[in-house]
């Protein structure tokens, strides 16, 4: 059951969207595709939807082979990044509009309609057309479309990314919620990994057409398969072959045989978080992400010197954690059992 | 007065000078020339035999034209929009040959095809008659205004795009559904207007229809080719009535549109 699709391939010109993606979402799951532009991550989710069709591979609803399908036979619900409401129908015409396809009879058009728009909390404006509505309510009409029809998925392409920072968070919330609610298995398409992390129950991240991970949130972050995922999914520093988290960089005043000496060039208070940029001896720019007491404690101003002991790093090469930045001490705890988990460098 | 105001000013001055000198004057000139002997000397000379087959006649171009370029220029339209395909290009500079090309010598192309020793003259010779007769000037009329609805579609497909097609794609729609639901009301007002220009144009046709027709009073004689022919014959009057009536029915045309919209988006 579910969402599953199998081998895609698709190319537009030169251009290599889709890359052997094999995908498995569980039914009643909601799964962000995250990925930055150009990744193949809208084109998957068109592919799902019949919007797009692929040159090989296949896509399985509930176990069922839709490949062949035309989008009108799919079942799905497909909510547009840019809404694409009927212009000329009002509210209750856009949410009807799938029921009046099916031949419903009025008054149940109108019941499902008024049931849909409580739903959405659009009661009131099925009168209204979609241009005298604001981003934030013809995004909620267009998902009222969608889930109009029942679908068996419903596909969010960018659902949130045309609207203002406050009106996508409260939406992102009222999303979960909805699902809780509705229990319909949902992808949606971001490039946005804290929108992704908030949402999702699930995660895959693709790049290049490729799908590099999948996993919960946790499993992305902590356990990330490669560079690429490590950077996407949270900030990161460069050491060499080895990343740290900026988080995991302890800041101390008094040296020992696993720190190294840095610069402190600049400090940024973010509330409650610290930025402190340092460059190292080598020209090496990185960063430390600290409290404010922390900062207080260490009492650190720009231009002085300080030392940096990484607290976990992940290197990508397979082989073992290098010993570029000095002597390695095997420490246990959180990274025991990950073979690329070094601790101190 | 700021510098901007003035131009602004000098820019309103300037169309609107222009426009009286090259329309408002010369059409205005027409409808007191007509009613210059009194209504009744007007109406008289249009309600003559004649006159009154000319109109029909300009009707029936009209009748037959404008549907037959409506449909195919809905269709041609969704054609070079939405359907990527190399002879696009060629269908797209096809369009505007009849913008490119004088009436006249697409009379004369039709004439040479369909009289004698032409590669359809075969069909006068089986009785069916073209030239000289309503369905040749069909023809012309129809060749002749054949880019207006394209025209005037083509730029609306393009802004609406297909985010709404799409939409009813997923929602249970077929493609007719869609485009009878979602894309021809989106359409709807370019459609409009190009249909009203080849109103306009079919109405107004002299060139290409006068050099298949024949010219034949009360037979092969459009309004404009009665008006032409007044002219020619000294009887001004019949000339400029004619005239006005012609103009009268364009205008009609274009406020039917008007009221029709004005409706719609009260």
């Amino acid at each position: 059951m579910g969402i599953a699709v199998e081998g895609a391939f698709k190319r537009f010109g030169d251009f290599q969207a889709l890359d052997d993606v094999s995908i498995n979402v569980p039914d009643g799951s909601l799964t962000a595709l995250l990925g930055p532009s150009g990744s193949g991550k809208s084109t998957l989710l068109r592919a799902i939807a019949g919007l797009e069709t692929l040159d090989s591979g296949r896509v399985l609803i509930n176990d069922h082979d839709v490949s062949t399908r035309p989008a009108q036979k799919r079942e799905v619900g497909f909510v547009f990044q840019h809404y694409a409401a009927f212009k000329h129908m009002t509210v209750f015409g856009n949410v009807g509009f799938g029921l009046s396809i099916r031949k419903w009879k009025k008054p149940a058009i109108a019941d499902r309609v008024h049931e849909l728009l409580r739903l959405v909390q659009l009661d009131g404006l099925a009168d209204r057309y979609p241009s005298q509505l604001s981003g934030g309510q013809r995004q909620r009409m267009a998902l009222a479309r969608a889930l109009a029809v029942e679908p068996q998925v419903l596909l969010l392409d960018e659902p949130f990314g045309a609207l203002d920072a406050k009106v996508r968070k409260d939406l992102r919330t009222w999303l979960r919620n909805l699902h809780e609610e509705m229990h319909v298995t949902t992808i949606f398409v971001t490039h946005d990994q804290e929108e992704a992390m908030d949402v999702a129950g699930q995660l895959v991240v693709m790049n290049e057409g490729r799908v590099e991970q999948s996993g919960s949130a946790d499993e992305l972050y902590e356990h990330p398969a490669n560079e690429f995922v490590m950077s996407f999914v949270g900030e990161v520093n460069r050491l060499g072959d080895h990343f740290v988290r900026p988080h995991d960089m302890e800041v101390v005043l008094d040296p020992d045989e696993r720190t190294e000496e840095g610069m402190v060039q600049r400090i940024v208070a973010l509330g409650f978080e610290i930025r402190v940029e340092f460059v190292l001896g080598d020209g090496t720019e990185i960063w430390a992400q600290l409290t404010r007491p922390e900062l207080q404690r260490l009492e650190l101003r720009e231009g002085q010197i300080a030392y940096l002991r990484p607290i976990q790093t992940k290197s990508f090469n397979g082989g073992p954690p290098s010993s570029d930045h000095g002597a390695s001490t095997p420490r246990g705890g959180d990274d025991g059992g990950d073979a690329e988990v070094s601790a101190a460098v | 007065m700021s510098g901007a105001t003035a131009s602004r000013w000098g820019l309103r001055t300037a169309a609107l000078t222009y426009l009286t000198l090259l329309l408002i004057i010369p059409v205005a000139t027409i409808f007191y020339k007509a009613f210059e002997h009194g209504f009744s000397a007007a109406w008289e000379s249009i309600t003559t035999h004649n006159a009154i087959h000319a109109l029909e006649l300009t009707l029936l171009m009209v009748a037959v034209a404008v549907p037959l370029n409506a449909v195919f220029g809905v269709a041609c339209a969704i054609l070079l929009v939405r359907h990527r395909w190399w002879g696009n290009r060629v269908i797209d500079a096809i369009i505007n040959l009849p913008f490119a090309i004088s009436p006249v010598v697409i009379g004369l192309s039709l004439f040479l095809l369909y009289g004698v020793g032409g590669w359809f003259a075969g069909l006068s010779e089986a009785g069916i008659k073209i030239l000289f007769a309503v369905p040749g000037m069909v023809l012309a009329s129809t060749f002749v205004s054949v880019p207006f609805v394209v025209r005037e579609t083509v730029p609306v497909l393009q802004e609406i795009g297909v985010d709404q097609e799409q939409a009813a794609s997923t929602l249970g729609a077929s493609s007719w559904q869609t485009f009878w639901r979602i894309t021809l009301p989106a359409i709807r007002w370019g459609v409009a207007y190009g249909i009203v220009l080849t109103t306009a144009r079919v109405l107004g046709e002299f060139g290409a229809v006068s050099v298949v027709s024949g010219k034949i009073s009360g037979q092969t004689e459009t309004l404009p080719i009665f008006v032409a022919k007044q002219f020619d014959e000294y009887n001004f009057t019949g000339a400029y009535a004619g005239a006005v009536l012609l103009a009268l029915l364009a205008l009609s045309a274009l406020l039917a549109m008007n009221l029709f919209k004005r409706k719609e988006v009260a």
